[in-house]
């Protein structure tokens, strides 16, 4: 049985409703649905998703493996295209992958022929900004990802969190206006996926990107977001929204607080509720 | 109560432990001492030339079949003073250089675009799978009557021999750049020229140089082929004129020849690769 506090089905953004009357959401995801066709036979990946962000929102995403969460990340990305539906970013529908989408994969993708600080600058530099404005920019994300002495390394002197915090950097540097991640620390120990948590979170308050996550990781999610999405499969779909009622200043203690464990019992209810 | 000897003497009788017994001979990707690498070169280097000397100097058989080192040393010393071998070899060094060179513009484009774009790889894919199966050495008649006997027919030769070798290992390199390596480069603004150009080639120019560095050995596979074509230098004729005149130790001197500017080339592109991506993987060393 659905929760009290989730609303199956309608899935706008409370915390700034008179705001999106007039502004359209930073991000809009309508009626996307995927069907992949193989050996003859359908499958419906995902069925019918719609859902919102408003400007500066952190959303997180979590769902079964296999639920379809990479795929939908791809349609947002513009990567994969849909079957049905369209996803708009300012009220304007995407047609294909844009700067306007930033992105950061599951796997190391930081490209190992360039420094540190080229990959930083690779967004920079395909759309041709100013050298003096590269040179300003990967200073700075350099220096807020912390890796301003490795500037000049190759990935492969890296260790994992290093290089995606070098992806994390790579892909803000763009300045998108969507940031798109797809269990970017899935692949991290317990003790440096914390340090990244509380390192991305610090960071989305500088620079307040509109930010849409996956993980099947349900601390990770309340801890970073203010709205979790609960994802069920066969087929995919949503099946719950949980917001997040803790300040927005937030340490990783706050994990052991009692309103934190409330929300973490909601999401893993919701979650059980698909199995 | 915890009963350490009884639980111990349960457990070590029924599942006998089994670990991996260390060896420095067998090490796979484990770290191999120098100095045994070093030692298992000069032994695999010394065994063929003692047997050599052995079976030669021995007088085990007849000095037509397998001149002894010291003749074959001594016509090479006779070709290279009185007969203009380096002139030989500088001929045939050309033609290499020509074929390959050729085969690895069109061979490492062609590589590219297969391995890059669904089009291409139709395009060509029937081509190269039917013609690789052809052998070069069939085609020479078709060359004389088309090219000539010059040299273009020699450098078409070598060329023919490698080009789809070259392709075909480069269409496969590309293919192993991970999908989200390239989607990174869409997600961050990038159009199709981009992604040809600042991922896909540098991703697959380490795999390109060890294309090249393999194939070229298979050009001078072919200049011996290239060189039966009327040819009145090189390498490849000096080893068929001496044949004819039963020459075994002139033979077998332009061969070890042929091997020693292989193993130079080889050290070379190495030392080449290495310079040139200090950021690649270090499996290759
Ligand atoms: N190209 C494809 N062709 C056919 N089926 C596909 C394709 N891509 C994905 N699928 C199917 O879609 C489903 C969802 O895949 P997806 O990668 O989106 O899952 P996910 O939720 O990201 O899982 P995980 O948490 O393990 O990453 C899977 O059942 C998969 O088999
Ligand atoms: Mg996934």
């Amino acid at each position: 049985m659905p929760q009290p506090d989730s609303a199956p089905l309608s899935f706008m953004p409370s915390a700034s409703e008179p705001l999106s009357a007039v502004h359209p959401p930073k991000l809009a995801v309508q009626a996307v649905g995927k069907t992949y066709v193989t050996r003859g036979k359908p499958l419906v990946v995902l069925d019918e998703i719609s859902f919102e962000l408003a400007a500066r929102e952190f959303v997180c995403l979590v769902g079964a493996s296999g639920c379809g969460k990479s795929t939908l990340l791809n349609i947002v990305a513009g990567l994969v295209p849909p079957t049905t539906g369209e996803v708009q970013v300012d009220g304007m529908a995407v047609l294909g992958p844009g700067a306007d989408r930033g992105m950061v994969f599951q796997g190391y993708t930081l490209y190992p022929w360039l420094t540190v600080a080229q990959n930083i600058a690779f967004g920079m530099q395909l759309r041709k900004l100013p050298k003096a404005e590269q040179r300003d920019r990967t200073a700075y994300y350099l220096n807020v990802v912390g890796l301003t002495a490795f500037a000049q390394a190759y990935p492969k002197q890296l260790s994992g969190g290093m290089k995606q915090r070098v992806a994390i950097a790579r892909a803000l540097a763009n300045e998108p206006e969507v940031l798109l991640m797809d269990e970017p620390f899935g692949a991290l120990d317990a003790q440096t996926k914390e340090q990244m948590q509380q390192f991305l979170l610090n960071l989305w308050a500088q620079t307040h990107t509109t930010v849409l996550m996956i993980t099947h990781d349900v601390e990770e999610a309340i801890f970073l977001s203010q709205r979790v999405y609960v994802m069920g499969s066969h087929p995919g779909r949503l099946t719950h929204q949980v917001s997040v009622p803790l300040p927005a200043a937030r340490d990783l203690d706050i994990k052991l607080s009692p309103d934190f464990i409330a929300v973490k019992r909601e999401v893993l209810h919701a979650l059980r509720q698909e199995h | 109560m915890i009963q350490p000897s009884l639980s111990q003497s349960a457990i070590a009788p029924s599942t006998p432990r089994r670990y991996l017994k260390p060896s420095v001979f067998w090490s796979i990707r484990q770290g191999f001492p120098r100095w045994l690498s070093l030692l298992l070169i000069g032994v695999s280097l010394a065994i063929p030339l003692v047997l050599w000397s052995v079976v030669s100097y021995g007088g085990w058989v007849p000095p037509l079949f397998l001149p002894t080192p010291t003749r074959v040393l001594q016509a090479g010393w006779q070709m290279l003073t009185r007969e203009n071998l380096l002139w030989d070899v500088w001929v045939s060094c050309g033609r290499v250089a020509g074929g390959f060179a050729l085969a690895a513009i069109v061979g490492v484009a062609m590589g590219i675009a297969m391995g890059t774009f669904h089009s291409m790889e139709s395009v060509f894919a029937p081509i190269v799978g039917t013609v690789r199966y052809m052998p070069v050495m069939s085609f020479v008649p078709l060359i004389v009557i088309w090219v000539g006997i010059g040299e273009d027919a020699k450098v078409l030769i070598i060329f023919l021999g490698v080009v789809l070798y070259n392709a075909v290992m480069v269409a496969d390199a590309v293919k192993f750049i991970p999908n989200d390596m390239i989607n990174v480069a869409y997600t961050l603004g990038g159009d199709r020229r981009d992604v040809l150009f600042r991922v896909i080639l540098p991703a697959t120019f380490p795999s390109i140089l060890d294309t090249l560095r393999v194939n070229v050995s298979g050009a001078w596979n072919y200049l011996v082929i290239a060189e039966l074509v009327a040819a009145k230098s090189g390498l490849g004729f000096k080893i068929i004129q001496s044949q004819r005149y039963l020459q075994t130790d002139k033979v077998l001197f332009c061969i070890a020849l042929i091997g020693l500017i292989g193993l130079l080339i080889d050290y070379g592109l190495k030392a080449l690769s290495r310079a040139l991506t200090p950021w690649a993987d270090q499996t290759r060393q």
